[in-house]
């Protein structure tokens, strides 16, 4: 039976309710909200209240309505208040739209009151006499530091492993990246660190952003004024769905086509479908990991028809040749246009052969791509990527033979053009300088998994849902902090230096002694020792970007859970107290590389970080700038207005690559097969493909998605989408507990039969608390240790019949179909 | 607003399709006096009309009868799936009741026979009819509202609450 919240009427916000303006803080798109709060004892009526409409009467489709998912009590200033988060149809981004995941915001908020995300952390945790304890910040951040600065001290920063967010939203954002680069690449050289999704510290976009180009290069909005929309390796209408919905839609009903480019047919191709017609939807159901060869067949038709952007490739592309070799830190050559076709030239008959879709299609894809318009006025095209390819096969080389089609065309820096990653979360990357990483930068999972490094120090990562080699990852990880664990269950009763002692001994015999910064206690917290409550955005100001720069400060509206801080003021509170213990040592130099950090607020964080680089914006000018924000780059204030940037490039200097000529360059994609080790292999022995694929209903990996009724009703278990005869052929019904294994390990979940599912593919979505995709994803990576999680083969069975549980969930299919 | 006053128009268009016996249907079920609402104000739970919406009799199954439940305003659907399902009245436990405003931004929603679904054509969510209205796929953050029968020895099928919020209201009766 499905999930009843048995709510039938919710409080209404009086008139002079507070007004926050809000970011949702999931995914990349950023839409904008309000945040309703008032005092618990004061209600609107149906006619006074804070929308300023008649609550009455039924509100018309797309009227305004807090469904109880964006309704609860939570504390604001030490008292429990309503809170309504409601989409905000005056922000450009979403025009009043909500997603699965942003119109929970409020639900997922902790409250006291309502009992909901009691799961979140409300105090410092400490392992002491086999429990964690809750404790003092005095207490946890000494430990923190002294068994911190001993060991660096003794050794180097390299046995300091960290694990960091580097994104915006959620725990991210301006202050926290800010404040935890500050800490880990200016107070100390931390190289061996690695992303909250990737194993290393590193970009998931090299070759584009050595081609000179950005990835996120264009405004939404040309979208809506596009000729042709094409997507790779993306599922938008689940994973930027207001994207999809305010801004791919409106584009399609404007007249623009649709490529998609997926092994898999999605959700979003069938949506495209309903809005543009059958006709002016192209899907290239590609076989997996082959889309460089696509790219590259796209490229050299446009090139050898002449339907590329001459004016454009003469004045704003490199014309000598090689401009970059291929070398250690570059996967591929880098150069003019002939000298990349040299490399990526490639006939539709191969193409075809090699990705097993029909040349008719890749011709007709190339057409809505480039080909001129009846009357010779040049195509629109924005290009649209996402991990389909980052984490496919040849990263590298993958993005690089994409862009060469944006650059070919011209279609960067134009209006109605772009080619961008649509992102995750949205962005907040504000550091020190990461030179010293270098590149290739260490694998750091391997590196841990070598027995290397002596403390790791986590923020908000939970490589144990979402890492690759994952089942190794676990096995190791857990040993080695057991190996701390034990360490100090024997010291039991000693003094903080016999502790200290304890720890030290443990980690110098290959512990390793583990560090957890968090809202929740993750999977990967399982291992810590000491655990650190953080808040979320909102709990603290928050500023990020969204997919189009869009950056907005997303306003505090309620109070950090329990005794929870923003990251910004743990970074702050491990530095001050390394700089503490540091001058206890006597070691004074070192101690003074961690002042600098006396903030009482994330405002303060920052002024230091980011408004030190771009002087213009504050708080306050960036609250005045409401839920539409400003684009980034911001250029000037004026007029009480922050001036941002549109689109990237209008001017055809291209500069993200740092070349003084400011001339972009193409990529020498030379298709190689399977890039990562033991990727070939696997295919050849395993049955099923297992694609790793993400669904609208959750975020991320679940954090706080698995303790929500409405959602672990829906899918208890990860589901397995599945061809039927596939199904049929293992002895498997719908609902079944089946297991993935291979070499790597094995996972389970729930199969979901699936009549679009080709045989032979499965897919299975990422990241999930219930099963984790990632116990069967090979360590493989590409030379700059981008991980391909999207390749990984293995062979199914069943363990159990469907649970009750599962029995109540629907199986029907996900496509809409107008009746 | 033109945009909304639009929807509202297609809204009401598809919902005046139904056939005969949602007329008649509807024509029994707007009897919502000012008195019950001035008497929730009292109590703790919310007092729904129980209003009548067909007869067990005029049911055909898998073809879904127009309603409105708690009140003109808010459509359903009332439906014979065929089998017994949770929340199913009547003599083979298969008659259940829906509101058909999708509770992501309410646009109005239509029936699809082959897989007895409810699909929505403003975003593309879906909800299973034979699942307590389940959300296949879709942006609403709660599945759609069920309405709650009984039926009496006469056959006749009674709508006497809801099991969430419906789209457009504060509360379920306005
Ligand atoms: S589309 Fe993304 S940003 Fe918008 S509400 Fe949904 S999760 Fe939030
Ligand atoms: S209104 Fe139904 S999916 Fe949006």
């Amino acid at each position: 039976m499905a999930y009843k919240r048995q709510i039938d009427r919710l409080p209404i916000p009086p008139k002079d309710a507070k007004v926050h303006n809000v970011t949702c803080h999931y995914c990349i798109v950023g839409c904008g909200y309000k945040a309703y709060t008032w005092p618990r004892n004061k209600q609107g009526t149906l006619t006074e209240n804070a929308f300023g409409i008649n609550l009455g009467e039924q509100q018309a489709a797309d009227g305004t309505w807090i469904a109880p998912s964006m309704y609860n009590i939570v504390r604001q200033d030490g008292k429990d208040v309503h809170l309504a988060v409601v989409p905000d149809k005056d922000c450009v981004v979403n025009s009043g739209l909500g997603s699965v995941r942003g119109a929970r915001m409020a639900e997922a908020r902790p409250s006291y009151v309502t009992g909901t995300q009691q799961q979140r952390l409300s105090d410092p945790m400490m392992w002491r006499n086999g429990v964690w304890q809750p404790t003092s910040w005095d207490d946890a951040l000494d430990l923190v530091a002294r068994v911190t600065a001993r060991v660096v001290t003794q050794g180097s920063e390299d046995d300091l492993v960290v694990s960091m967010f580097d994104h915006g939203g959620s725990a991210g954002g301006y202050e926290n990246t800010w404040a935890t680069g500050k800490l880990y690449f200016e107070s100390m050289k931390v190289k061996n660190c690695r992303i909250h999704n990737r194993p290393a510290y590193n970009s998931e976009v090299h070759s584009t952003r050595d081609m000179g180009v950005d990835e996120l290069n264009y405004a939404y909005k040309d979208y809506e004024i596009t000729d042709t929309i094409f997507m790779i390796g993306a599922n938008s209408l689940e994973t930027q769905t207001n994207l999809f919905l305010n801004h791919m839609v409106p584009g399609m009903r404007n007249g623009a086509c649709f490529v998609s480019v997926d092994p898999r047919r999605t959700v979003t191709i069938n949506a495209a479908e309903e809005v543009a017609g059958k006709e002016n939807v192209l899907h290239l159901a590609i076989n997996e990991g082959t889309d460089m060869v696509l790219f590259n067949a796209l490229f050299t038709h446009i090139v050898d028809n002449g339907w590329v952007d001459k004016d454009f490739i003469a004045n704003s592309t490199f014309q000598g040749g090689e401009a970059t070799p291929l070398d250690d830190g570059h996967p591929a050559g880098l150069g003019s246009l002939d000298y990349a076709l040299d490399a990526c030239r490639t006939s539709l008959a191969d193409a075809a052969e090699i990705c097993g879709v029909s040349e008719a299609d890749i011709a007709k894809a190339a057409e809505w791509i480039a080909k001129p318009k009846d009357d010779g006025s040049r195509r629109t095209c924005v290009t649209a990527y996402e991990k389909g390819i980052i984490w496919g096969n040849d990263n590298y080389r993958t993005i690089g033979a994409l862009v060469n089609i944006g650059l070919a065309t011209g279609n960067i820096g134009r209006e109605g053009g772009g080619v961008c990653r649509l992102g995750g979360h949205q962005e907040g990357y504000y550091r020190p300088s990461d030179a010293h990483v270098g590149r290739p930068a260490e694998y750091v999972d391997q590196l841990l998994i070598r027995g290397g490094g002596k403390i790791h120090h986590v923020w908000a990562c939970d490589h144990h849902k979402t890492t690759l080699n994952a089942s190794e990852f676990k096995r190791v990880h857990k040993r080695r902090a057991d190996m701390v664990k034990e360490a100090m269950d024997y010291a039991a009763g000693g003094t903080r230096e016999q502790l200290v002692d304890a720890i030290v001994g443990a980690v110098n015999g290959g512990g390793l002694f583990v560090v957890d910064v968090d809202i929740i206690h993750s999977q990967i917290g399982h291992n810590a020792h000491v655990i650190l409550p953080a808040c979320e955005a909102n709990e603290m100001n928050l500023t990020s970007m969204n997919g189009e720069r869009r950056l907005r400060l997303s306003e505090k509206y309620m109070d950090p859970y329990g005794n929870s801080r923003p990251d910004c003021l743990i970074a702050a509170g491990v530095a001050q107290n390394m700089e503490r213990v540091l001058r206890e040592m006597g070691n004074e130099a070192y101690a003074d590389q961690f002042k600098g950090y006396d903030w009482q607020t994330e405002e303060d964080a920052f002024m230091d970080g980011y408004n030190k680089g771009n002087p213009e914006v504050t708080y306050e000018r960036l609250r005045a700038m409401g839920n539409n924000g400003v684009q980034e780059p911001v250029s000037g204030y004026a007029d009480g207005k922050l001036i941002g940037t549109e689109r990237l490039y209008t001017d055809g200097q291209f500069t993200r690559h740092g070349r003084e000529d400011k001339k972009a360059l193409f990529c020498a994609a030379k298709w190689r097969g399977w890039q990562a080790a033991g990727k070939a292999r696997e295919k050849e022995t395993h049955k099923y493909w297992i694609n790793n694929v993400r669904a609208n209903i959750f975020w991320q990996n679940q954090f706080l998605d698995q303790d929500i009724d409405f959602i672990q009703d829906r899918f208890p278990y990860p589901f397995i989408e599945m061809n039927e005869e596939d199904m049929a052929e293992e002895g498997i019904a719908a609902g079944d507990l089946i297991e993935i294994s291979n070499g790597n390990g094995a996972t389970q979940g729930m199969a979901y039969p699936t009549d679009t599912a080709k045989r032979g593919h499965v897919a299975m979505v990422f990241g999930s608390p219930a099963g984790s995709q990632g116990n069967v994803v090979s360590p493989g990576v590409n030379e700059l240790v981008l991980p391909d999680y999207k390749h990984t083969w293995g062979n199914i069975r069943k363990i159990a019949n469907a649970t009750p549980r599962v029995k109540a969930v629907s199986f029907k299919s996900k496509e809409y179909r107008s009746a | 607003m033109s945009r909304c006053n639009k929807m509202v128009d297609l809204g009401r268009r598809h919902f005046l399709r139904g056939g005969a016996i949602a007329a008649a249907g509807a024509a029994t079920a707007t009897v919502l006096p000012a008195e019950q609402a001035r008497a929730a104000s009292g109590s703790a739970l919310l007092d729904y009309p129980a209003n009548r919406l067909g007869n067990v009799a005029d049911l055909a199954v898998n073809e879904p009868v127009d309603i409105t439940y708690p009140d003109e305003d808010s459509p359903g659907i009332l439906l014979k799936i065929g089998h017994a399902v949770e929340g199913g009245v009547g003599p083979d436990g298969d008659i259940v009741a829906y509101s058909v405003l999708c509770p992501h931004k309410g646009w109005l929603m239509s029936y699809r026979a082959d897989d007895k679904s409810l699909n929505c054509p403003g975003h593309f969510s879906r909800f299973d009819c034979e699942a307590g209205g389940q959300q296949i796929w879709g942006h609403a953050t709660q599945n759609v509202p069920q309405f709650t029968l009984s039926v009496d020895d006469k056959g006749d099928i009674y709508a006497e609450g809801a099991s969430d919020l419906i789209f457009g209201r504060p509360s379920n009766v306005l």
